[in-house]
């Protein structure tokens, strides 16, 4: 079992280098199917992330719909190979080979994006330093805007830069304090270290309220 | 209390403060400030909410000029012809040292430049960065626009002595105008795709979404031209330095700034708006400048600038651009 996990990784490892796009040779039918049944030994993605893909705020599940297949088939093999730790999601994928697993981030890739924003009860002076944040940064602290790498709107760039508008509060503050923490080191070249790094606790709860209120979709 | 717990409080402590006991992952590697030197804190766009003494008619023409520096590409077309605003090589809003701030224009102009050997106002100066770094044409002396933005420049020099030339953090030279080592391109190539490509793209095209520019492009019709302070490679060197990779400034060592830099300026872009028309004979003539250019030298077996290429701008040179010898 273990070397055949050892050799699947790899396999996997030598794939995503090679840059072969998730969307191209992922099949979404099947992803569809694994997404309800599971791998085996964990629970089917829909128990956490939805039917939907929409996940949810309370549980700290990311919405997946929408997200970029190629960004997402790289989450998978990250915590598979332990760069990106989650003690509750990787379980989940650990008996899928890179196939099911482009499968899956294909499907979830092409799933219309949901209404996810989460209205808040925060104070306006919160977001008002959530929106300062993401749209004008923080120079003085060394934090570019949010925007000038997550894009017009907080919507994504390409394969790299995920959409962060319109995400669940609570999983964008647990991603931002993992990298605090080293839960999750899989950015290239730690460009998003970089940034999480220098925020504050109260930074974080502010981005991630404004982010989270936020439309996920194009206006 | 048992060792077990101690542990976990221990534990406990670790996480609770990752970021006051851990040495960060990627510093802010800035060079220090010279003893004697300037150094200038810019005011911030809340400073000028609570600046009283400010009319806030001219707030607004402040404002104005931040928005028209930071969305320059509201006026592409009209003032700008490449995919670049002023922000996107002055970063944090023309404020940050060592990313070139540009209030020190409005305290050391008028003044003489070598660049066109003549004494150049703050309107000029501002002319210069709109006709080569955004291969533009600038707004009209006196203009609204050209108004707007000197307030803008203005403003953020607000405290600062007038005539004080030794500025810390000022323009992009700290690495000194020679380089050290031997520029070779596809040592260059090497940097560039470990480090740049990611944002900037393959063949440097920059990247686009939603037809907005979020990466600039580093070479090619969307960049900035043959004449633009940028192509010099010390200058080039000095920016990488210090800002780039975004949010790693100091990052790379200085051979990989010197050698990234010649790389992305040994590639074509557009004409210089100076060219007579003979690439040989333009870096000839300003050779005090294009001495530190690859501009009319041969890179890979091409001769770098020859052609009439302007890019989307439809002429070569604004009119702006004219000697003064005040007779
Ligand atoms: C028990 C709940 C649970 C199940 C079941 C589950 N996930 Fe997750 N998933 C999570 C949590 C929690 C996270 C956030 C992980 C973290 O904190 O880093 C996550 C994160 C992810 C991410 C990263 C998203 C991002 O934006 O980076 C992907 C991709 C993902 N899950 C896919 C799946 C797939 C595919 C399945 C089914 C095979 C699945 N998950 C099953 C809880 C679950
Ligand atoms: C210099 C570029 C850059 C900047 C600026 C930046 N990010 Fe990121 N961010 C990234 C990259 C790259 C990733 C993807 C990391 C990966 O592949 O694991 C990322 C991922 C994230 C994620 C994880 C998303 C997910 O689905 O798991 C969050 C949350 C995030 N960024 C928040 C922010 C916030 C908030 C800001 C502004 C304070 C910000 N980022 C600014 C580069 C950047
Ligand atoms: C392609 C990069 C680039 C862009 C875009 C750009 N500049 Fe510059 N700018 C430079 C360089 C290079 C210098 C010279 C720095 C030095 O002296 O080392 C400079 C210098 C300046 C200075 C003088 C600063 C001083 O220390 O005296 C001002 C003012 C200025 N720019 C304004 C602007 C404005 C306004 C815009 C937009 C219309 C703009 N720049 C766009 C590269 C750029
Ligand atoms: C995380 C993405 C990212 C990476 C990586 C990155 N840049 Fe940039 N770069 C930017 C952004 C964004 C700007 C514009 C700044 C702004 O708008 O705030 C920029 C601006 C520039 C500029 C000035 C504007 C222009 O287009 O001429 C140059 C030159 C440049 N980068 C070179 C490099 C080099 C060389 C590297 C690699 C050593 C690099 N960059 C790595 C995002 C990046």
């Amino acid at each position: 079992m273990n070397s055949f996990l050892h050799v699947t990784l790899a396999a996997v490892l030598a794939m995503a280098a090679t840059s072969a796009s998730a969307a191209e040779s992922g099949n979404p039918d099947r992803g569809a199917t694994l997404a309800t049944q599971g791998d085996g030994s964990g629970a089917p993605c829909t128990a956490c992330h939805g039917a939907d893909g929409a996940g949810n705020n309370a549980g700290g599940f990311p919405r997946l719909a929408g997200l970029d297949a190629d960004y997402l088939f790289k989450q998978m093999v990250d915590m598979n190979a332990g760069k990106r730790t989650s003690p509750v999601m990787q379980p989940n994928i650990d008996n899928f080979d890179e196939q099911q697993l482009r499968d899956l981030a294909a499907y979830y890739a092409g799933m219309p994006v949901p209404k996810t924003s989460t209205a808040t009860s925060v104070d306006a002076s919160v977001m008002a330093m959530g929106s300062k944040l993401v749209n004008e940064g923080d120079w003085d602290n060394y934090v570019p805007p949010c925007s000038t790498c997550h894009g017009p709107g907080n919507h994504g760039v390409g394969h790299v830069f995920p959409a962060i508008a319109g995400q669940h509060p609570n999983y964008i503050r647990s991603q931002l304090q993992a990298w605090q923490n080293n839960q999750r080191n899989n950015d290239p070249n730690q460009l998003m270290t970089a940034i999480a790094e220098r925020l504050s606790q109260e930074q974080i709860d502010a981005v991630a309220a404004y982010l989270g209120s936020q439309n996920a979709t194009n206006p | 209390m048992t060792l077990k717990q101690t542990l976990s409080l221990l534990a406990g402590l670790i996480v609770a403060s990752p970021v006051a006991l851990a040495e960060p992952e990627v510093p802010v590697n800035l060079p220090k400030f010279k003893e004697g030197q300037y150094v200038h804190h810019a005011p911030t766009v809340e400073d000028l909410k609570n600046d009283d003494s400010i009319n806030p008619e001219l707030k607004k023409v402040i404002l104005k000029g931040r928005d028209m520096f930071m969305n320059t590409q509201q006026f592409r077309g009209k003032y700008v012809f490449n995919d670049l605003n002023c922000k996107s090589c002055h970063l944090g809003e023309g404020r940050m040292n060592w990313s070139a701030p540009i209030w020190p224009a409005a305290t050391t102009l008028p003044d003489y430049r070598g660049k066109n050997h003549h004494v150049n106002s703050l309107e000029e100066r501002i002319a210069g960065c709109f006709s080569f770094s955004m291969n533009g044409k600038p707004p009209a002396y006196g203009s609204d626009d050209m108004l707007a933005m000197v307030a803008y420049h203005q403003w953020l020099a607000k405290g600062a002595p007038v005539y004080e030339k030794n500025i810390g953090g000022r323009g992009f030279s700290h690495l000194g105008r020679e380089a050290p080592e031997k520029l070779d391109f596809e040592r260059g190539k090497a940097v560039y795709q470990e480090n740049c490509a990611i944002c900037h793209g393959e063949n440097g095209q920059g990247q686009r979404k939603d037809g907005e520019v979020v990466f600039p492009p580093l070479w090619g019709d969307g960049s900035y031209n043959w004449g633009a302070g940028m192509t010099r490679v010390f200058t080039a060197a000095s920016f990488i330095k210090n800002n780039m990779p975004l949010g790693k400034p100091g990052s790379l060592s200085d051979e990989e700034a010197w050698q990234v830099a010649n790389f992305i300026n040994s590639h074509e872009r557009p004409q210089d708006p100076r060219y007579t028309g003979d690439v040989k004979e333009t870096r000839e003539k300003y050779m005090n400048f294009h001495k530190y250019t690859n501009y009319g030298t041969v890179v890979n077996g091409t001769l770098l600038g020859d052609h009439d290429n302007t890019g989307t701008k439809p002429f070569l040179k604004p009119d702006v651009l004219r000697p003064r010898t005040f007779e």
